[in-house]
């Protein structure tokens, strides 16, 4: 391109517009999923991933990486916990870190045929409420090997651990410790 | 603390999905129909607003609760946000009382909305339960459907309660929505429809469980003074309860009940309370708020009550809760037709969360406007001239009296307060 000329009222070039003129966001190929047009709706993505600290109940997760089950019991009014928690809630008094019993029975029992979106996938599961003997709390988790019509309130129930532990509430789990047979009540 | 009176409510008729409104559109309208209702009543009279909803993944908006005042023109005054769950309504509205009771406002607005279809519904129940402990509650399969369900189970465990008496519930709640015109639902169900409806979490199934919604609701709180000056038939607050329990089922305790005025220790020498079969904050708030307003027995000293059944079993669970029987009595209660319309104590004339929807920043609050209609005396008014729900007063001796009753999480927040006519 040939340099233009500069007289004094500027360039003398028809070739070149002013710089402001040429100002443009370059074009990409980026655009939303319409849904509709008459409300305008569109999809909107939203994904995070955290650095989720487990904090002072990290033990938990390890003891269950090692086969253990860990509860809480206060220092000073010992009330036992069977989902652990650093402080008491009946006295408010700091807790230490116990071995539960790895039997235990139902104290209450579901099956999910429907769940949120990250557990659908797994439908239908048993969730179950179990209860540990000389502890005064429960624990949640997970029943496999029996249906909901075999599932009932006192049945026996014995820990498994995941052998490749995920470091989550699911790296442990129950079996039924006794014969499974059909439930005869409703609960 | 000084008398706090309800001049005013509005609500927008809650849907599945309203696209076409933002949640600041849905809000303006509760409020607009709340003022059209009191004509007196300038903006410029209310001294300051509270706002509820529940959840921000639901909204996608953070501070959402600015953005609905700005739009009802309630900027520069007091405002804030309120949020306890499923309750949240029902502390929105306990929180404009505070404001007026304490002599901080003499009018204070109290409005809420969730926009729930923003999501589809499975991921909706997944933002409802991060509402449960992310450590050891929801990675375990978190569903708050299950984690009724196994209180349910429990409660049948315990006493004898029956699916058919859980259907029950919802057969009674949607024929009362027949005839409420701003209920989601319109069903007239038996209980065979109930139990072969499908099963979502056993014994719950899909017509055990209220629906996800989007809606607004509004309620104006008034003092005593400016109440006379804008309206004609307020509606005073006379008992207010606020109860909590532990965020985690697991951890509730195993230990004794606490008594209402009317009941025995007798009567649960060998029950085990609260378990996972009660809601021990349902109870303390229930007990506040009929110690705050001079109740004695539920039964004879109310006239109906609307109350918080997102689950049938939570239905049957705070008929026990309430003392409208004792613990381990409601499945039995609702067999004898006590809660019905025409029976002992109506137990959700309006239909209920299960019918009319449960936007929740909302929910506690539109239970506050049907209360608020029914004591006026002003449901057909606002109902298309249908008055089928319309209660009477049950008593000559004493006002009409009604109690409300917000609840969230496996009973970790509850409000109770009770409403009674001026008039």
């Amino acid at each position: 391109m040939p340099t233009p000329k500069k007289t004094e009222a500027g360039y003398e070039s028809k070739a070149l517009k002013p710089q402001w003129e040429k100002l443009k966001l370059p074009e990409t190929d980026q655009g939303s999923v319409v849904f509709s047009t008459d409300p305008l709706i569109i999809k909107s993505h939203y994904e995070i991933d955290y650095l989720h600290s487990y904090a002072e109940d990290s033990p938990f997760f390890v003891g269950l990486s090692q086969g253990q089950l860990r509860g809480s019991e206060c220092r000073r009014c010992h009330y036992k916990y069977a989902t652990p928690r650093a402080y008491c809630m009946e006295c408010g008094n700091k807790t230490k870190w116990i071995e539960l019993p790895l039997e235990g029975r139902v104290h209450s029992w579901t099956t999910c045929y429907f769940g949120s979106e990250a557990f659908l996938k797994e439908t239908p599961f048993n969730l179950v409420l179990v209860e540990f003997a000389g502890i005064d709390t429960l624990l949640l988790s997970r029943i496999i090997g029996v249906t909901q019509e075999e599932l009932r309130v006192g049945m026996k129930i014995r820990a498994q651990f995941r052998r490749n532990s995920r470091f989550d509430p699911t790296d442990v789990y129950f079996v039924p410790a006794e014969p499974v047979v059909p439930r005869t009540g409703a609960a | 603390m000084r008398p706090v009176y309800m001049i005013s409510g509005g609500i927008t008729k809650f849907k599945k999905a309203e696209p076409r409104k933002s949640f600041r559109v849905m809000v303006k309208e509760s409020f607009d129909y709340a003022m059209r209702d009191v004509p007196k009543l300038r903006r410029d009279m209310i001294d300051g607003s509270v706002v509820s909803y529940f959840s921000d993944h639901f909204t996608r908006q953070l501070m959402a609760g600015i953005m609905a005042t700005d739009f009802l023109g309630l900027c520069p005054k007091p405002n804030k946000r309120v949020e306890g769950g499923g309750a949240t309504g029902g502390l929105c509205f306990q929180a404009a009382w505070e404001a007026v009771a304490s002599g901080r406002m003499e009018v204070c607005a109290a409005y809420g909305f969730e926009t729930m279809s923003h999501v589809n519904t499975w991921k909706g129940n997944e933002f409802i339960a991060l509402a449960s402990d992310t450590n050891f509650d929801y990675p375990v399969g978190g569903f708050y459907s299950g984690y009724y369900a196994m209180m349910a189970v429990r409660h049948m465990y315990e006493f004898g309660t029956t699916v058919e008496q859980l259907a029950m519930v919802s057969v009674k709640n949607h024929k009362n929505a027949l005839h409420n015109s701003w209920a989601q639902k319109h069903l007239d169900l038996t209980i065979e429809d109930v139990r072969h409806s499908p099963m979502v979490a056993y014994p719950l199934t899909l017509l055990d469980i209220c629906t996800m919604s989007d809606g607004a609701a509004c309620c104006i709180l008034a003092s005593e003074k400016a109440a006379e000056k804008v309206c004609s038939n307020p509606v005073k607050v006379i008992g207010i309860g606020t109860g909590t329990d532990t965020m985690r089922m697991a951890d509730r305790p195993h230990g004794k009940v606490i008594l209402l005025k009317h009941e025995d220790p007798s009567w649960y020498r060998d029950l085990k309370y609260p378990g996972v079969h009660s809601f021990r904050a349902g109870r303390m708030a229930t007990k506040l708020a009929y110690q705050h307003a001079g109740i004695e027995n539920p039964l004879e000293d109310l006239d109906f009550v609307e109350l918080h059944d997102a689950y049938t079993s939570s239905e049957i669970q705070t008929y026990e809760d309430m003392g409208l029987c004792r613990y381990g009595e409601g499945g039995k209660f609702i067999e004898s037709g006590a809660p019905e319309l025409k029976g002992k104590i109506p137990v959700n004339p309006s239909g209920g969360l299960i019918a009319c929807g449960h936007p929740v920043g909302a929910t506690g609050l539109m239970q506050a406007v049907f209360a608020f209609w029914q004591l006026q005396g002003a449901v057909a008014k606002h109902n298309h001239n249908d008055g089928t729900i319309q209660l009477r007063p049950k008593k000559k001796s004493r006002p009409m009296r009604g109690a409300i009753h917000s609840h969230a999480g496996t009973g970790t927040y509850v409000t109770v307060s009770i409403l009674e006519s001026a008039n």
